[in-house]
């Protein structure tokens, strides 16, 4: 069940040249939150802009039942939701979407790319808690972008990092590293989201040794919720119907989209 | 006599509406598109407390819509083109309407054809089924090649088209007009003439959006219908022309935030009001609007909504 609700900020902070992180708490939103899913914000009491902007869920508490949120200054909403300070309201609606689904696997692989890391910071959590091993290839532009690498060392996963600089980990594509460091034998499912040519990259990866997947797509939204049809998106060029980013995904299967 | 004496309690309001023969419990609608089926809402509001639910644009045959992308915000507003993305009538009558009734939802259709003899196909369908108060006309979408905006554009057309549907349909017909119009006084003469029983105004504004890094439209359609509180003062200035010409109840809306805009709507004319983006901004609106239109009636000491419909009119 969703709901729109006032969250109690008690946390805001800069991470990185225009990364920022806040964590609320959401008493009626958080107990029903799954990874992948997102959270419809009001960036403040503004007309311009006027709409929501749809954040995914970065992580979860559920015994403060806070939710936290990674977000990057992309336009006018994001910049205004750095202004909400700690003990102000934050105005969400959620939990909205179809998350991740969660399989009985042993071992997962995850690939996330810049602020796309943040659905999978939550996912990977909640797997670890299952038991499950969870290698994690997280890139960025450069080493100060990696913002989430404290918490994926603190759920314990299997990390390797790329930038594009080389300030940190492998230089160059995240997704070489699938090629150079993975073995496919050792994956049962893949996890990713991040900038669309990564996801292509990581599906075709997928595809060529028969793993399973999905990703988490993006889009602008309006309603949030599959009324207004404006975040409709082909999954395939050929089909010839719109999915609704927002009520089908944002997380669809690799094996649907094209 | 002080107004503390005088005070009205809330359950002696009588805050339900006649429009047309449509007959509101409140009068704060949803618009169409704005809203989907209502059970998109449902984990938000009550959408059987809402005076109306205006469901998703629909037509004889199912629609993709158009290419993407299809929305883009712009100051103050939003500009659409989803290009009506509809399962269809047959779709909707079978698999939404029952739940809509079972809930009691007051639900409006809201139809759009390519040709006038598909709306009245559309109407008599409707006529059919159990379950839909009304029907709103749409003849003035913006973002479709064919049908929408080209009847509602042109008088004799207008005519024609409510001539159709009323033909076919004992429901109370409610064209929604467009603002796309040098006069839209004349549109909506024409529109009574047909036999409309009201008037829903206005449909979005036709705009466009420019992406200067790609020099290119944003919206794969070009051009898109814009929408929110940019345009409240020029439905609010169409609404009050035509209350001023026209003795046809008017649902009105564009652009309502609060229920001071709604109150506005109402005093320009407007026997109810929808809302449209605002759903987007906040989805428990319609009802905050109907508890704020409430208040301002205890503390004003009116009675009856009807006294404040065209109260700003200068006759």
């Amino acid at each position: 069940m969703s709901c729109m609700e006032n969250g109690l900020v008690i946390s805001h902070k800069k991470l990185g040249r225009d990364l920022y992180e806040i964590e609320f708490i959401a008493p009626r939103i958080a107990p029903c939150c799954q990874p992948g899913q997102f959270v419809h914000v009001k960036t403040g009491g503004t007309m311009d802009p006027l709409l929501r902007r749809p954040l995914s869920l970065y992580d979860v508490d559920e015994k403060l039942n806070s939710i936290t949120l990674l977000y990057k200054v992309v336009g006018k909403g994001t910049e205004l939701l750095t202004k909400i300070k700690v003990k102000e309201n934050i105005n969400v609606m959620g939990p909205l979407g179809k998350g991740f689904s969660l399989g009985d696997y042993k071992s997962v692989l995850l690939v996330g790319g810049g602020v796309g890391i943040a659905p999978l910071i939550y996912l990977a959590r909640v797997l670890r808690e299952r038991g499950c091993k969870v290698t994690v290839l997280y890139g960025a532009a450069r080493s100060e972008e990696l913002v989430a690498f404290d918490r994926l060392r603190s759920i314990g996963v299997e990390l390797m990092l790329a930038t594009m600089d080389g300030s940190a980990g492998y230089k160059g594509l995240v997704t070489e590293l699938l090629y150079d460091k993975i073995n496919p034998h050792d994956i049962e499912f893949i996890y990713t989201c991040g900038p669309e040519p990564m996801m292509v990259a990581v599906k075709d990866y997928a595809d060529k040794y028969g793993i399973k997947g999905e990703v988490s797509l993006e889009e602008n939204m309006a309603c949030g919720v599959g009324a207004c049809l404006g975040c409709a998106r082909k999954l395939k060029p050929e089909d010839d119907h719109y999915v609704k980013v927002c009520k089908d995904g944002p997380v669809f299967s690799m094996a649907d989209i094209k | 006599m002080t107004r503390a004496e005088n005070k009205l309690n809330e359950n002696d309001l009588d805050i339900s509406v006649n429009l047309g023969g449509l007959i509101l419990k409140n009068p704060v609608t949803v618009a169409s598109g704005t809203f989907g089926y209502g059970m998109e809402y449902e984990d938000f509001v009550d959408i059987s407390e809402i005076g109306g639910v205006i469901v998703k644009g629909t037509t004889l045959e199912p629609r993709s819509g158009n290419p993407i992308p299809r929305i883009v915000e712009t100051p103050a507003g939003m500009l659409n083109a989803i290009g009506l993305e509809n399962p269809g009538i047959d779709v909707f009558l079978r698999d939404f309407l029952p739940y809509l009734k079972e809930k009691g939802v007051t639900v409006i259709a809201n139809i759009a054809g390519n040709t006038i003899e598909e709306y009245a196909r559309i109407a008599a369908k409707i006529e059919n089924s159990e379950g839909i108060a009304a029907i709103e006309l749409n003849i003035s979408c913006p973002n479709v090649k064919k049908g929408g905006l080209q009847f509602g554009t042109n008088p004799d057309t207008v005519k024609e088209v409510v001539e159709a549907v009323k033909r076919e349909t004992s429901l109370p017909v409610i064209p929604k007009l467009s603002p796309n119009v040098t006069d839209i006084v004349e549109i909506a003469k024409a529109a009574k003439a047909g036999g409309a029983d009201a008037l829903s105004m206005i449909n979005t504004l036709m705009g466009m959006a420019i992406d200067i890094k790609n020099k290119k439209p944003v919206l794969a359609n070009i051009f898109g219908g814009l929408s929110g509180p940019a345009i409240k003062p020029v439905a609010l200035r169409m609404i009050y022309q035509v209350y001023k010409e026209v003795t046809l109840p008017i649902l009105g809306g564009g652009g309502i935030l609060d229920y001071k805009d709604a109150l506005e709507f109402i005093m320009a004319g407007a026997t109810a009001v929808s809302i449209g983006t605002g759903n987007f901004v906040n989805p428990c609106l319609a009802l905050e609007i109907v508890e704020g239109i409430k208040k301002y009636m205890v503390q004003e000491n009116i009675k009856s909504i009807s006294e404040l419909v065209g109260a700003a009119v200068i006759k």
